[in-house]
């Protein structure tokens, strides 16, 4: 990679030959981030009750149904590509870490996937029950 | 050459550097951001499985929230939440090359634990008075 200008090496061909893809993925996330939990918690402070009632009809609607899922997505990517820069910072075995970082994908993604459910279950359903 | 432990020059190490603004909010940034990352996570994972398993289910999380020990949790990820918001600016100001001078750089970094205190009292004042 000696020959690279130093823009090409960024863009796909570092030594681990991922580029700067995880430290850019982090700043969407981030950026995503702040819209999403800008609007969550806004939407927080305009419930007025926190009963289920009140939480179920507020997340039934398309708007909200769907800004939370994206919430669910951006936050659990962000989380997931932090996660892995403190096992990678600190963990040094390589087969511990290969270990944990199989731990963290299935906690990240599985956690993930089971909140955008549960959003969609809410939105489909829960105003009823 | 076994023999000679001779005191030799080491390079600038963690135990030798005076504890600064900046070192102090970028460590509060990683551990907000992986604190957030396994109790944020799981408590926003539990708190949507709760409402989607029903009424019963959920007043079973709301009683474990209103308890002495879920504020603690919320009031602490709240903050966390805050500032790992404002270290987060800082970082996207450090990102396009500003903000290295020394003098701002500490300026900023010691306002930012201030203003994410603030702001988790302006949110908690919020939802309990308004």
């Amino acid at each position: 990679m000696g020959s690279g200008t130093h823009l090409g090496k960024v863009r796909g061909l570092g030594s681990a030959r991922h580029g700067a893809h995880h430290w850019l993925i982090q700043r969407v996330t981030a950026i995503g981030n702040i819209l999403l939990f800008t609007w969550f918690l806004l939407s927080l402070t305009q419930l007025g009750s926190f009963d289920y009632d009140t939480v179920t009809a507020w997340l039934s609607s398309p708007v909200s149904a769907v800004l939370m899922m994206l919430l669910c997505i951006s936050a659990f990517w962000h989380l997931r590509l932090g996660l892995q820069v403190l096992i990678e910072d600190y963990i040094h075995d390589h087969g511990t870490k290969f270990g944990v970082i199989i731990l963290l994908n299935i906690y990240a993604i599985g956690c993930g996937t089971f909140a955008v459910f549960s959003v969609a279950k809410i939105a489909f359903t829960g105003a009823a029950s | 050459m076994m023999g000679q432990q001779k005191a030799r020059p080491l390079s600038p190490h963690l135990g030798i550097w005076r504890w600064g603004a900046a070192m102090t909010v970028s460590i509060l940034h990683r551990i907000t951001g992986d604190g957030m990352a396994i109790v944020g996570g799981l408590l926003l994972t539990w708190w949507l499985f709760s409402l989607a398993n029903g009424p019963e289910y959920y007043a079973m999380f709301q009683s474990h929230m209103s308890a002495w020990y879920g504020y603690v949790v919320l009031v602490g990820l709240s903050w966390a939440f805050f500032q790992h918001f404002v270290s987060g600016l800082r970082h996207f100001v450090l990102d396009v090359g500003a903000g290295y001078e020394v003098e701002a750089n500490n300026r900023w970094s010691a306002v930012l634990p201030f203003l994410s205190i603030a702001l988790t009292a302006a949110f908690w004042a919020v939802i309990v008075y308004v």
